[in-house]
């Protein structure tokens, strides 16, 4: 059943990537009748391939292709080739995801408007509300089986989760729960229930938590109008004179270059490669690369005001078994200016196991300061902050022309300095995460800095004036008709929550309005 | 020290009796190192004992955890005897040894506290050697699955079944 097109078939619809937007974006295709060619990087791994072990699984499906690192963030002193924490393989960083789903807040779709003037922050309203984007989330969280939602129980809370909460009800915090995870509490969809296993970071071996690549994918290559490529390494999209653009050059899995035509290609590469392969594509009619007469294309690179605050305790914890992420609070992704900056977010609990905490806990350190805290491993308990990060110009995607990957393509370079409010909130958000701790007798906490970046956003933003961003509310870009950005990179602003429900929000309503357009014959 | 080529002959007792100090370990000689109470040996064919032993006390200082033998340091060290690495551990070890001569010690594994070792070795932090030395040992030390246990950490447990049934929500100090 699993379609095989032509290379010169220029009907068919190109999707690069078949993650959260790209593996959404093309099962919704094909079950409308679309044919789809989705061109992925990596392999294919499934539940039974999965390895539990955080080093040999980071082997197995991380995106280690360089990358190179610039700006103040401590990210490009301790990991400055590895800005970010993805995945190179079918079905993108839904295998690696910890499968928290939350909507945007209404007032987060209107930050210019409601935060007003930022100093050095490009703050922009989305061309879209949170009423257009309702029926959507309805569809996505239908699709992913979240918890709290269409009668969907709640997970069960682990330690790690116990602990969190208890802290956080003596502090008084209110919304506090185990979260709208897309994770099944009891069996779904033909998937089974969670066992409480940990490792959900490495891709879940009971396909108990969403992923595109046992879902969306095989689903839409049911169907016969979907054919997956696996280890195709898209070097460029071609345009014609028209400034249309018509296929797109990948390296396949020999390293043969191959060139597939395309009525409309959608690229869902994440926020680092999609305008990287934007860039790489630059043309003498299009110089600055596709999609960038407003010169966007990279800008605004946004990884969410992250963090994590690990404390230790007198007694166990064991914070590593059960749902890595397995509760939240919400009383701080409110907008509320009297704590000292705009915008709000989310604290999440988080275990890590001994060979990453030794890495991330508070990487390049040594000494007994460090080595005391990694003995009271069995008793430490975790969190991670997740918020609104300031969208900045000059936080942004280039490539990098000195050092090239196999293929011989610029690698992106990725720059990133916080803005002061992200400083600001980051701090609170250390206090408040220590005080939850410290209210259940943590003995001492860990104020922890951000990992590599899992969430990024914003390089190909989403504007209802051309000359503000790349794409406009449907995820077209506005210079090229038949080119569309269908990841987290059109994402105007980064808003509080975990992005991946709304990447695929995005992914199903694009391909409603893809799939009209081209009954219309307006594709 | 007399050259000894079938090491593995030894006895422990010969081999303690023969040993040389250099700090926690002991050198036979012939390339040959052992633990003073034989829980390991080793080899080493391309770097010198020293040498050896000198990364090795280096990475207890860098990483002390007193509940974790020296085996398991060993096995994070001893990837450095080859030829890729000689020049830089010569060149290391040849500079943390002259710090520790001017602060008035023989050697780097001469000093007696780890708070006058950490001094020596924090005034190096920044080189290349002392970076790629604390680097490995991210992964060479944390990354063994037989140091976890130490740590209470379980690994895997998809083998089992998960925690369903076993504990994921058993805390019991709330």
């Amino acid at each position: 059943m699993v379609a095989k097109f032509d290379l010169n078939d220029d009907n068919v619809v190109v999707v690069i990537g078949t993650g959260a937007g790209g593996g959404v974006l093309s099962n919704e295709l094909a079950q409308k009748g679309v044919k789809v060619v989705a061109l992925e990087a990596g392999g294919r791994y499934l539940p039974e391939d999965y390895v539990n072990d955080e080093w040999e699984s980071f082997g197995q499906l991380a995106w280690t292709d360089p990358r190179t690192t610039s700006g103040d963030w401590r990210v490009s002193r301790d990991f400055s080739g590895l800005p970010a924490w993805i995945v190179k393989a079918v079905g993108g960083a839904t295998t690696h995801w910890a499968g928290a789903s939350l909507r945007i807040q209404e007032h987060e779709f209107k930050t210019q408007t409601h935060y007003g003037n930022v100093e050095g922050a490009s703050l922009l309203d989305w061309p879209i509300t949170l009423a257009d984007l309702e029926p959507y989330y309805d569809k996505a969280e239908k699709k992913l089986g979240v918890t709290r939602t269409n009668g969907i129980p709640g997970l069960p809370g682990n330690n790690n989760y116990k602990v969190f909460e208890a802290g956080a009800k003596k502090l008084g915090y209110k919304e506090v729960h185990t979260g709208r995870m897309a994770i099944n509490p009891v069996d779904h969809d033909d998937r089974m229930a969670c066992q409480q296993t940990g490792f959900c970071f490495q891709g879940c071996k009971w396909g108990a938590k969403w992923s595109a690549a046992y879902t969306d994918i095989p689903r839409g290559e049911a169907t016969g109008n979907l054919e997956v490529r696996e280890h195709a390494h898209v070097a460029r999209i071609l345009h014609n004179d028209q400034g249309k653009v018509t296929g797109v050059e990948y390296f396949d899995k020999d390293g043969a270059l191959q060139m597939q035509k395309a009525r409309v290609v959608c690229v869902a590469g994440n926020s680092l490669e999609s305008p990287r392969m934007l860039l790489n594509s630059a043309s003498s009619m299009f110089p600055d690369g596709l999609a960038n007469s407003s010169g966007m294309v990279g800008k605004n690179y946004m990884r969410h005001m992250t963090g994590s605050v690990y404390a230790s305790f007198d007694k166990p914890v064991r914070m590593w078994r059960g749902t890595t992420m397995a509760g939240i609070i919400q009383d701080e992704a409110r907008h509320d200016p009297s704590r000292g900056f705009v915008g709000g977010y989310e604290l999440e609990t988080l275990g890590l196991g001994v060979p990453f905490m030794a890495a991330f806990l508070d990487p390049g350190a040594w000494g007994r300061s460090f080595t005391s805290a990694m003995d009271s491993y069995e008793n430490m308990a975790g969190m991670w902050i997740v918020g609104e990060d300031m969208p900045q110009e000059s936080n942004r995607v280039t490539l990098n022309d000195a050092v090239k990957d196999k293929w011989g393509l610029p690698v992106a370079n990725v720059h990133f300095t916080d803005h002061p409010n992200d400083i600001a909130m980051r701090d609170h958000a250390y206090r408040q995460g220590k005080a939850v701790y410290e209210a259940v007798g943590a003995t001492r906490t860990f104020p922890t800095p951000p990992y590599p970046s899992t969430h990024n956003l914003g390089t190909n933003r989403m504007s209802a004036k051309a000359q503000d961003g790349v794409v406009n509310k449907w995820g077209q870009s506005h210079d090229i008709d038949n080119l569309f950005i269908s990841d987290g990179s059109q994402f105007t602003t980064g808003a509080a929550e975990n992005p991946t429900l709304t990447i695929v929000s995005l992914a199903i309503r694009q391909a409603d309005r893809i799939a009209s357009e081209m009954t219309r014959k307006a594709l | 020290m007399t050259k000894e080529t079938n090491s593995t002959t030894l006895t422990r007792r010969a081999l303690l009796s023969r040993a040389a100090s250099a700090g926690s370990l002991a050198v036979i000689g012939g390339g040959f190192m052992a633990a003073p109470n034989a829980s390991w040996a080793l080899t080493v064919n391309v770097i010198s004992s020293h040498q050896m032993a000198t990364v090795f006390q280096m990475a207890r200082d860098i990483y002390p955890h007193d509940q974790i033998g020296d085996e398991y340091y060993v096995i994070a060290v001893k990837g450095y005897d080859n030829d890729g690495a000689k020049d830089m551990i010569a060149e290391g070890v040849a500079a943390l040894d002259a710090s520790a001569q001017a602060a008035g010690f023989a050697d780097y594994v001469s000093v007696g506290w780890e708070s006058d070792r950490v001094k020596l070795l924090t005034a190096m932090e920044d080189t290349g050697f002392f970076q790629t030395i604390r680097g490995g040992l991210v992964t060479g030390l944390y990354n063994q699955k037989a140091v976890w246990p130490i740590f209470g950490y379980e690994g895997e447990s998809f083998s089992q079944g998960g925690y369903l049934d076993r504990g994921f929500d058993d805390i019991n100090w709330l």
